[in-house]
């Protein structure tokens, strides 16, 4: 009898990646729309999980702040602003349904063949880049918010401490972050704009 | 939940569905970032990838929701096959 074994990390892996996928197939097969929105609130909930066990501590945080704070409640809230009367079921039609099926197990099969075919081992065992011991050691352990806000300043301390010519200076974040607060400002702009209560267009009136 | 997400995208005729599948196909590239970002010399980037990409998949989300509401007010149903005036 082989020795089976699973460490904390593997088991709780196993458990909420099967809460994640489990809560994405739901949601595509239920087809109640508020139903489908708390299976996705379970989805990007595990999702967070999963950040969190794969040392990502900042990124957890976010998402869990993000998505789930966020997103999921705009969702709702379009839920209940376009909601329909409680006698029309917007149900789509099996051929619809069956087609869309073939081509998520064809996209489906054409994923699990690109990973079963990787080289692991040689991809995760190669060297990696020159980080010194201390930026290196906060990161693994989950410490990833001041490395990855130095980053988004344009400043790599996993990868820059010990060079000493300036020119070989890894290019940080900066660029993408001012382009994203840019993004997010014209993004709120446009969303209060398309949303904006509009007065409604007075009939035409009868010829006299 | 890649696949989940784009099966979603394409069946449902709800259009708040379809903005289901679009952060359903974002997770699941954001968390294969993350898994590459860990396990492989990627390091720090593929952190940084994915917190643009849940940045950018708020901001996607919030537009996307401004103009399925003027869709709904327009043709007073969320029923996405029923957007047929640009048909041919």
């Amino acid at each position: 009898m082989s020795d089976f074994s699973i460490s904390l990390d593997q088991f709780l892996f196993w458990v909420f990646a099967f809460i994640a996928c489990g809560s994405a197939v739901l949601v595509v097969a239920i087809q109640n729309i508020v139903r489908m929105a708390f299976w996705l609130v379970m989805s990007l909930g595990s999702v967070a999980a999963l950040f969190f066990l794969l040392h990502a501590d900042l990124l957890g945080a976010t998402q869990l702040l993000i998505y789930v704070g966020g997103t999921v409640v705009v969702l709702i809230f379009g839920v209940m602003l376009t909601a329909s009367g409680p006698y029309m079921k917007i149900q789509t039609s099996a051929g619809e349904l069956f087609l869309g099926a073939g081509v998520g197990a064809l996209l489906l099969a054409l994923l699990i063949n690109s990973v079963c075919s990787t080289d692991w081992d040689a991809l995760t065992l190669a060297t990696s880049n020159t980080a010194l011991p201390i930026v290196s050691g906060e990161v693994d352990n989950g410490g990833t918010a001041r490395p990855l806000g130095l980053a988004f300043l344009g400043i790599r301390p996993d990868q820059d401490l010990g060079v000493t010519d300036v020119t070989k200076l890894s290019p940080g974040f900066l660029l993408p972050f001012e382009i994203i607060s840019v993004h997010l400002l014209v993004v709120l702009v446009g969303a209060a704009y398309l949303a904006r209560a509009k007065r409604r267009t007075v009939t035409a009136e009868p010829r006299s | 939940m890649f696949v989940c997400g784009i099966v979603c995208m394409a069946t449902k005729r709800n259009g708040i569905g379809v903005l289901m599948g679009v952060e359903l196909v974002l997770n699941g590239a954001n968390l294969n970032f993350v898994a590459f970002s860990r396990f492989t010399p990627l390091g720090l980037d593929g952190q940084s990838v994915a917190l643009f990409v849940i940045v950018l998949a708020a901001a996607e989300a919030a537009v996307a929701l401004a103009i399925a509401l003027n869709f709904y007010n327009n043709h007073m149903t969320i029923d996405v096959d029923r957007g047929k005036d640009l048909n041919g």
